[in-house]
């Protein structure tokens, strides 16, 4: 789960990482009263969406005067921001956040997050602050700094001035900058994120640290013991389909092709549409039914593929372990009769009781077109998706 | 044999009386597990399915002598369940929970470093060595006795695997699911050593998928050191990047992790790749017929007087090349067993020796 930056910074700031003061708006005369509140005479107006790359988007406005503020944030209020991270639909600006502009001498990148081969935290540093970390980490790897951290000694005060002066900071910054660290780290395993990230962090011509920038996301499964985070949740900011699927204890994720697929296992999915497409065929979706699969969730399974007007076709793919075959069959069955399916259905069925699902399938009726085996469900996929 | 567990493995249950634990306990109970108790604490002194219940695992370890637990706690405590079996001195924990907090599962990684104590998972269908002992929630009956060894970080696409390897009358030594989260015990690079030494082994199926590089760290691993022939499936060549493909360790973050990169790696250390996971069986099949030419080939040789074997191998011995290289040592032999021999180099560096052409 992500956090929006002004649900981040308010944690920043709880945690003692210096932000700059602001406020969040749901209008455009709620956003004047806000930089009106902060005074001085530049203000930042940012669209607040779950994506990066906004200031080339025009989700960043600096302004000087309060009916600019105005101006801005209605410019984007309402309104979809497309950015690189967004795909071309963008996400919906619901908020804008307002802050008190800042005077930047240089910019830093910083980052926490998990590093996978060392099953440890790691935290990354760069001087090309501002920048795409991926661009920088493609074609200058030198210029990334990065230290990880052994969970039972915590992030230690070293490890920060290794960075620190690796980065060229001096005098008081590398004490901020371990302070920064530290209070990132802290907050990174007591909130059980899965990435913080501050991009940038600023010198200021007054040579003072501050986080101009701030991004966390959250380990859905530790969600449990953060209650408090989950009333945080934005589902505006998520594919609706994919949360539908959520509410349902499904796995789901929109592609653009237009065979869905229903498969039980996430590994498996993805072998499915692997082969899908090595039969020349596009998926319209990843979804996995889980290993409980039950006939309700797999009648909410099929409502939910269906809701793609794109699907042509659908393959199920059940690899009945735990679960029984026929009892998904049997789900097939009534999902197909309550939902109306008028595209064909493409069934293969392995495992326990497949071949009593294969009876019932056949003796049911409905136009359900049985697969033998992995490639020839594809193939049949496929050509029923181009008729 | 086989690897890490049989029929004399002792097996005791964390989570025994939840709804998960009593249901997939008996199932691999039917299937011939010697499960030997399990634990609920509050619940020790009482019987479950005919077996002890204890309140804590030292005391289960010191009552039955239990040396694997299979873990069906909620995720929320199994990470503690983890370290608890490791302090008690469980040479083989396999957790099969879903969905553990990764801070969680970086705590217990950090804590087993230098235990004896293995971890298979979490979020993992198990283990499972066929007619002997099934440590897990994978349908046994798929299974048959054999000579293939496979690791996966997924459960349904091992099944699948198995199912492959069954149909084409290979079966199965040891099946491994390593499991889909980021943060894991055992790794492919784990399982792969010890089916390289395991004789019963003779072929390794890896079935990866998108997100982190251990299929990348394992193909470097299989270039060295593994001898036995090798088929990779790597999922989700279509999956979108930055999306989470359903476990939490499959994604495409920053770039890395990609199929493409993992084929890549997987193709230049010789193994054979498979862009189909249809053809997981098949691709096992041919070669291994290829391998049992080649020692056919071998074993003809080997019947000749040693005067026109050439003279004895300097070095180390990796298992294959035992048979492969002999063989290419063998110039002067018949035409047939020349062409088995072109085959043994061309799919492994590793039995390439400069070296030795002069």
């Amino acid at each position: 789960m992500n956090l929006h930056e002004y649900q981040s910074k308010k944690i920043f700031a709880a945690y003692g990482v210096p932000v700059p003061p602001g406020e969040v708006a749901a209008s455009a005369d709620e956003a004047q009263a806000v930089a009106r509140k902060l005074g001085g005479a530049v203000w930042v107006v940012k669209a607040q969406v779950h994506a990066g790359a906004r200031g080339k988007a025009g989700g960043v406005k600096v302004v000087r005067d309060l009916d600019a503020v105005h101006a801005a944030a209605e410019g984007m209020l309402g309104r979809r921001l497309v950015t690189k991270q967004t795909g071309a639909q963008g996400l919906p600006v619901g908020r804008v956040y307002v802050e008190s502009g800042s005077q930047i001498a240089r910019e830093i990148y910083l980052s926490l997050t998990l590093n996978r081969e060392k099953s440890r935290i790691a935290v990354v540093t760069s001087a090309a602050g501002g920048m795409d970390i991926e661009e920088v980490a493609a074609k200058e790897p030198q210029k990334i700094l990065s230290v990880t951290v052994h969970p039972a000694a915590g992030f230690e005060a070293y490890q920060a001035r290794e960075l620190a002066f690796g980065l060229g900071l001096a005098g008081p910054q590398v004490n901020e900058f371990t302070a920064i660290l530290k209070a990132l780290y802290k907050l990174y395993v007591e909130q059980d994120a899965s990435l913080v990230e501050v991009n940038p962090l600023i010198v200021t011509q007054a040579g003072a640290l501050v986080a101009l920038d701030a991004k966390i996301g959250i380990d859905d499964n530790a969600l449990f013991r953060h209650p408090e985070l989950v009333a945080l949740r934005d589902r505006s900011q998520e594919d609706p389909i994919e949360a539908r699927a959520a509410e349902h204890d499904l796995n789901y994720v929109s592609l653009d092709g237009d065979i869905a697929c229903m498969v039980n296992g996430a590994g498996l999915a993805m072998a499915t549409m692997d082969i899908i497409k090595l039969h020349g065929g596009r998926p319209a979706n990843f979804l996995d039914v889980g290993g409980g699969a039950t006939a309700e969730r797999v009648t909410a399974a099929f409502e939910l593929i269906l809701a793609n007007e794109k699907v042509r076709a659908i393959l199920v793919n059940i690899f009945g372990g735990i679960v029984r075959c026929d009892v998904i069959a049997e789900g097939i069955i009534a999902a197909v009769k309550k939902v109306d399916v008028k595209v064909p259905v493409v069934v293969r069925l392995e495992g326990t009781n497949a071949p009593q699902a294969r009876a019932l399938l056949a003796g049911s009726g409905l136009a359900v077109t049985p697969a033998d085996g992995l490639t020839d469900a594809a193939k049949k996929a496929v050509a029923a998706a181009r008729k | 044999m086989s690897i890490l567990v049989s029929k004399r493995s002792r097996v005791i249950v964390q989570g025994f009386t939840g709804k998960q634990g009593t249901f997939h306990a008996q199932q691999c109970i039917a299937y011939g597990t010697r499960v030997v108790g399990g634990i609920t604490p509050g619940r020790g002194g009482t019987r479950h399915l005919d077996l002890p219940v204890f309140d804590t695992v030292h005391q289960a370890v010191a009552a039955t002598a239990a040396t694997v637990s299979m873990i069906y706690v909620p995720a929320a405590f199994a990470a503690d369940a983890i370290l608890e079996a490791a302090d008690a001195g469980i040479e083989l924990v396999v957790c099969i929970t879903e969905g553990i907090p990764v801070n969680d599962m970086i705590r217990v990684k950090a804590a087993l470093a230098g235990k004896p104590t293995r971890l298979i998972g979490p979020n993992c269908p198990g283990i499972i060595t066929p007619d002997e002992a099934k440590i897990g929630i994978m349908p046994g009956f798929i299974h048959q006795k054999g000579c293939v060894g496979i690791v996966s970080r997924s459960g349904t696409l091992t099944y699948e695997a198995v199912h492959q390897t069954t149909a084409i009358g290979l079966g199965q030594s040891t099946c491994v699911g390593i499991g889909g989260d980021p943060v894991r015990g055992m790794n492919f690079i784990d399982v792969i050593e010890l089916f390289e030494r395991d004789p019963q082994t003779e072929g390794i199926v890896m079935v990866g998928e998108i997100g982190g590089s251990d299929e990348e760290a394992a193909a470097a691993h299989i270039a060295r050191y593994v001898a036995k022939p090798v088929v990779a499936y790597i999922a989700g060549v279509t999956a979108p990047p930055g999306k989470r493909m359903g476990h939490a360790g499959a994604v495409v973050a920053g770039g890395k992790g990609t199929a493409a990169d993992k084929y890549r790696a997987l193709e230049q250390a010789g193994v054979r790749t498979v862009h189909s996971p249809a053809e997981l069986g098949t691709a096992m099949a041919a070669l291994l017929k290829v391998r049992a030419r080649i020692r056919a080939a071998a074993a003809r040789i080997d019947k000749r007087p040693s005067a026109m074997r050439g003279p004895p191998r300097k070095g180390p011995m990796t298992g294959k090349s035992a048979a492969g290289s002999r063989v290419k040592k063998k110039k002067p032999a018949a035409g047939k067993k020349k062409s088995a021999a072109r085959k043994t180099p061309s799919r492994r560096k590793v039995v390439r020796r400069p070296a030795r052409k002069k």
